[in-house]
């Protein structure tokens, strides 16, 4: 009798380790594939573009007070103002709401994003609609009939 | 029931020896789709299906032009409406299918969720409806993207962003979705790749659950049905329901060819990173309502960013339609209640005056 209930627990306990044996490794293999997509999914990291400073093909002869222009700063968006007092500007040109590309709206004289309907002012500050940050500003030098745009700071 | 069943060829019996046909039929025979005043509405579970199969066939065909890269996708699909025979009708019956399956089905999530459908025992057929729902939109936003014109780059540039606004795991979600940190060539590789086999392989898995689901439990009844008519009257599905199903499909092929034919997809301007969004740019109509929703939102609201509260606010009205069945403590114990309805028109309502505030407020006030 005794000897049966000996064997019986040895039964168990041996079910039971093999049941553990059996769950830890299928959760190793499912971790063993589920790593290797997961790293696969995330996009490697892009050189990050360390532009500061870009001379811009535009002439500032070639351009009009009150009117706006983009242009690439690095890998991203950015655009030329130039007011209506005819001083040059230059901001980021991606709207701090959702992203878009926004534009100059000479009949406002503001900076404008079509998406969502946001409005700036000439120093880049949000002034209505949804965005909450101003643009970003950059620095205008116009050395000879060049124009160079070179983050602040 | 030897009477009955009428006499079968050898090629009857060689199958149903193999596949067992009497089973199927059988159930055929056994399934029924209780009469009421509301019956209308199951329609448009399988409207929703087959315009599904519609807008599949179209798809596959489009994969033999189109290419997937931000130098080709604009001139493949350019190439395809003008120079390719039926390229133009094809690729219009793929976006228009694609809208009609979307109306479908939301008349079939509104009907279930007004008609109460989604208590006891069918909370998971109501939760993976919910699941298709997602990945239907998901489809939508993804192929949204492919054609790769000015439209479709500024759509994804918003639509990724806003995953974005939420706090601790934001940009990681954007840069996952976009498979970078900007919408690139990148992101329309991997939208392709969502869009033809990612998300066709989990609906296939997941519709295959939510039609055994309803297979297994049959249609419901709305909850005032069953008390008032105590003689509950029902139809056979083959073949009572399932022609008029047949009537319905027709009049959906006839409207989708008359769309696809009179109006058919425009392609747009070819996406430039480096260009303003255009003026009056809008999402897919049924994205509407939330862009708008976002459009009129003032910069802060209680100190929170206005666009991070919005976003934050269709999670939460998501997440209470999905878990409205478990939400609905008085249905589930057999009580009236009231709010889930109150929920579901105010959501309509909310909507509809939304989308027709996004098509008719001028863009550029």
């Amino acid at each position: 009798m005794a000897k049966e209930q000996a064997s019986l627990t040895a039964d168990h306990s041996r079910r039971n380790f093999l049941n553990w044996f059996l769950g830890t490794t299928a959760g190793a293999f499912a971790l063993s594939v589920l790593y290797p997509i997961s790293r696969y999914l995330i996009p490697p990291q892009a050189e990050e573009s360390s532009a500061r400073t870009v001379t811009l093909a535009l002439k500032p002869q070639e351009l009009k007070p009150n009117s706006g222009q983009i242009f690439r700063f690095g890998s991203q968006p950015a655009i030329l103002i130039d007011t209506p007092a005819g001083e040059l500007r230059a901001f980021s040109a991606t709207c701090t709401h959702l992203g878009c590309i926004v534009q100059y709206r000479p009949d406002l004289s503001e900076i404008w994003c079509a998406c969502h309907n946001g409005h700036f002012n000439l120093n880049g500050k949000n002034v209505a609609g949804p965005p909450p940050k101003p643009l970003e500003e950059y620095a205008v030098n116009v050395r000879g009939d060049q124009i160079v745009v070179s983050k602040k700071g | 029931m030897e009477t009955e069943s009428p006499k079968r060829g050898k090629l009857w019996h060689w199958l149903d020896e193999r596949v067992g046909l009497k089973d199927i039929e059988y159930f055929a025979k056994k399934k029924e789709v209780p009469v009421h005043s509301h019956t209308f509405w199951y329609y448009f579970g399988g409207m929703t299906l087959f315009l599904f199969m519609v807008h599949a066939a179209p798809g596959i065909l489009l994969l033999l032009y189109y290419r997937p890269s931000a130098g080709e996708a604009y001139e493949s699909i350019q190439f395809l409406m003008t120079e390719v025979q039926f390229g133009w009708l094809v690729r219009s019956i793929h976006a228009w299918s694609a809208n009609l399956m979307i109306f479908a089905m939301f008349i079939h999530l509104f009907s279930a969720l007004l008609g109460k459908a989604y208590r006891q025992p069918r909370e998971l057929t109501w939760l993976s409806g919910g699941v298709l729902l997602g990945l239907t939109l998901a489809f939508g936003f993804t192929g949204y993207l492919l054609p790769w014109n000015e439209l479709a780059f500024f759509a994804t540039r918003v639509g990724t962003e806003i995953p974005g606004v939420v706090p601790v795991v934001g940009s990681f979600m954007r840069r996952l979705l976009r498979g970078g940190d900007d919408v690139t060539g990148a992101t329309l590789t991997r939208f392709y790749g969502i869009h033809v086999a990612v998300l066709p392989a989990i609906v296939t898995v997941v519709l295959g659950l939510h039609l055994f689901l309803v297979q297994k439990h049959g249609m419901s009844s709305p909850l005032g049905q069953d008390q008032e008519d105590k003689t509950k009257r029902a139809m056979p599905f083959f073949p009572n329901f399932f022609l008029r199903d047949l009537v319905g499909w027709l009049c959906a092929l006839g409207v989708l060819a008359a769309l696809a034919a009179y109006f058919p997809a425009e392609l747009g301007k070819k996406a430039d990173p480096f260009q303003p969004a255009p003026i009056g740019i809008k999402p897919e109509w049924y994205f509407m309502a939330m862009f708008q929703t976002l459009k009129l939102l003032p910069s802060y609201i209680l100190g929170i960013e206005g666009e991070l509260l919005g976003v934050l606010a269709f999670g939460v009205v998501g997440l209470v339609l999905i878990l409205i069945p478990f939400l609905d403590r008085r249905t589930a114990s057999g009580q009236p209640s009231r709010l889930p309805a109150a929920f579901g028109i105010a959501l309509i309502l909310y909507t509809i005056v939304l989308t027709y505030l996004g098509y008719t407020m001028n863009p550029t006030k």
